[in-house]
């Protein structure tokens, strides 16, 4: 097997080193740095939103609301959604890892637009302090969906101001969509086939096709949400002519499909995981490429699931909830595969495999109940309960984190060029895992005896559950934490990172950690195909903190 | 290389003033109960199907000639196609809901 003919790590400039200054950061058109812009970013988001998961969970340890009002308790679980999917979970995995290593996984030097990249970025952010801004005026109490006539009726609150946020916001996750389209069709390296690509930039071209499809129709859905608002043109409102279960179609439409922004990417960076610390190749290649594609199609085929209860007709429940079986199949596709790509491999368990393997084991329980979910009868037991938001964050949560850290912790040397502590990136991947079904699991149940989602109080039997999902949060939170402290030593005190420090294949691990401006001191010639492990070895050992 | 079609000044002007043309007419239309004007029991429905086909004539024009699809490579084309039909599916799932409510009643009733 021949090596691919890529360029040596050299001795020009880290794109860190490149430049200095606030300027050279806020006015890049680095994809590397744009992505470091929006792991800060994003990172804010996230402790905003997990702060208030905090407030929600201390809220539900009694059945009493001793904390907050029901107005209060409405506005903060609905700040926490908004936050986290729109602001974190949407944009974690492509923002990030997706602009510091598409590029450079198909050996080019950049984005095909960079200022359109810089733009993305710049919009997120505005979309983001107004979605902020609406926070600390007040926040709303719609829910992160929208729902009407709540929102354009009832809602007292900074409706327009968060939703005109949102809405700006979903134009940076269409424009970054659109460059990485454009770049994998036009950027390749010679010799870097469609057949050559790694699975990771297949997640990412499958998540890219639902940011440009259905991004605009939520954009536009909420927009219409403000001008019903303020002009009140009859499109939701029965009073004026309108609808408004046409606004559940409108925000379904994509707000299903954005799932699969949110778990594609991840499942992109676990067929990167899997096959690294497997030292094999990935079992049936074109099978994992083209599920992520038909997960993306029929990811758009399923949304009535979300209305079942919602005076949607039944023959058109049944027909989602067919239609909704169908996203089953590609999902299974990519855990047998990668189960069957673990048989025989020679595992080694360090870090980034740890959240790989808590990656499969959570998505298959999130996905497993997410096909309950979509059977009609199941859903109308457990509709609006417990059960749907432990189902969802096993996905969201469990799956699409795990992912994002197990990515983070895999190109951290990459994109930071030092190791961190392996020893307590471990316990922090275990806290992880413990913490995350600590919390979830019982929620379950929760659901499933009848539990509402969306109250601050509940009868006295529920109690030993939440208390104990409580407990499971405080874990989580631990074990959130613990990474955040570790990577940010590492910057400092960690040891510097080789090119390759995991042994690993792909484009990225034959340049400097970090790499140059330009990724490559020399164009990359591809010669071979993705995950070529030659020998069942193990992973290279490698020399970790300090 | 390729050859990139350069479009003449004078393209973009008729369609910028069919567009313009286009827009008085809508508003136009908006002004008149058109069901009344044809004969037979028409329903006033017809006046959205007309400012919709209006709407969709123009949104074609801008696609074609501003955004360069009519002279684009092929994959262009399907990109634009695909768009269309994701439109498709949106409006045909959506559809599907409002015309079958009732098929089957309400469940316990």
């Amino acid at each position: 097997m021949t090596a691919p003919a890529t360029a040596a790590p050299t001795e020009l400039p880290s794109y860190l080193e490149a430049a200095h200054g606030p300027k050279s950061w806020l006015l890049t058109r680095d994809h590397k740095r744009i992505g470091i812009l929006y792991l800060v970013a994003i990172s804010v988001f996230f402790v905003l939103g997990g702060l208030m998961a905090v407030l929600i969970r201390a809220e539900l340890a009694t059945p009493q609301g001793d904390m907050f009002s029901s107005d209060v308790y409405n506005r903060l679980f609905t700040m926490h959604g908004i936050l986290m999917i729109f602001f974190f979970l949407i944009p974690s995995i492509p923002a990030v890892l997706g602009n510091f290593l598409l590029p450079v996984m198909i050996g080019a030097k950049d984005l095909a637009f960079p200022k359109l990249n810089l733009t993305s970025w710049y919009l997120y952010m505005i979309g983001g302090l107004m979605t902020f801004g609406s926070l600390l005026t007040g926040g709303i109490d719609t829910g992160w969906t929208f729902y009407t006539p709540m929102s354009t009726t009832f809602a007292q609150g900074q409706v327009l101001v968060t939703a005109v946020g949102i809405f700006v916001a979903g134009f940076s996750s269409i424009l970054t969509g659109l460059n990485f389209i454009v770049t994998i069709h036009r950027m390749r390296a010679p010799g870097m086939t469609w057949f050559r690509l790694p699975l990771f930039v297949w997640a990412h071209y499958a998540t890219s096709i639902i940011q440009i499809l259905g991004t605009p129709v939520v954009a536009i859905a909420i927009l219409l949400v403000g001008a019903e608002r303020l002009f009140h043109i009859g499109v939701f409102d029965p009073k004026y002519g309108g609808d408004p279960l046409l606004f559940q179609h409108l925000f379904w439409f994509y707000s299903h499909p954005a799932v699969y922004i949110m778990i594609l990417p991840a499942m992109g960076v676990m067929s990167e995981l899997v096959t690294a610390f497997s030292r094999k190749r990935v079992f049936g290649y074109h099978f994992v490429a083209f599920s992520s594609l038909f997960i993306a199609v029929i990811g758009f085929l399923v949304w009535g699931h979300h209305m079942y209860v919602s005076g949607q007709s039944v023959v058109a429940g049944a027909i989602f909830s067919f239609l909704t079986m169908l996203v089953a199949i590609p999902s299974a596709v990519k855990v047998f595969n990668w189960t069957a790509t673990l048989y025989k491999g020679s595992i080694s368990l360090q870090t980034p495999m740890l959240y790989a393997l808590g990656f499969i084991g959570v998505f298959l329980i999130g996905g497993l109940t997410g096909v309950m979910l979509g059977t009609l009868g199941i859903d109308i037991h457990v509709h609006d309960t417990y059960f749907i938001v432990a189902h969802f964050h096993y996905v969201m949560v469990g799956s699409a984190i795990m992912g994002y850290l197990g990515g983070l912790h895999f190109w951290w040397p990459k994109i930071t060029g030092r190791m961190y502590d392996e020893f307590w990136s471990k316990v922090g991947a275990l806290l992880i895992f413990v913490g995350f079904n600590t919390t979830f699991f019982p929620q379950f149940i929760l659901g499933y005896l009848g539990m509402p989602r969306r109250y601050h109080m509940y009868p006295a039997e529920f109690q030993t559950w939440n208390v104990l999902s409580s407990a499971g949060a405080t874990i989580l939170g631990v074990g959130y934490l613990i990474p955040v402290i570790y990577l940010l030593w590492s910057l400092k005190f960690g040891a510097k990172a080789p090119a390759n420090p995991w042994g690993a294949k792909g484009l990225e691990w034959q340049t400097a950690s970090p790499p140059p401006v330009e990724n490559f001191a020399t164009p990359p010639v591809v010669t071979e195909e993705a995950y070529a492990y030659e020998t069942s070895a193990p992973a290279k050992e490698v020399t970790v903190g300090v | 290389m390729s050859t990139v079609h350069v479009t003449p000044v004078r393209t973009y002007l008729l369609v910028f003033f069919a567009l313009m043309a286009l827009t008085f007419l809508t508003v136009g239309v908006a002004h008149v109960n058109i069901a009344h004007h044809l004969p037979g029991q028409v329903t006033d429905a017809i006046n959205d199907a007309v400012a919709m086909a209006i709407a969709v004539t123009k949104a074609t024009l801008v696609v074609l000639f501003f955004m360069h699809v009519w002279h684009s490579a092929r994959l262009n084309k399907i990109v634009v196609w695909a768009s269309l039909f994701f439109i498709l599916i949106l409006f045909a799932f959506s559809l599907a809901d409002y015309f079958s409510r009732g098929w089957l009643g309400v469940p316990g009733k």
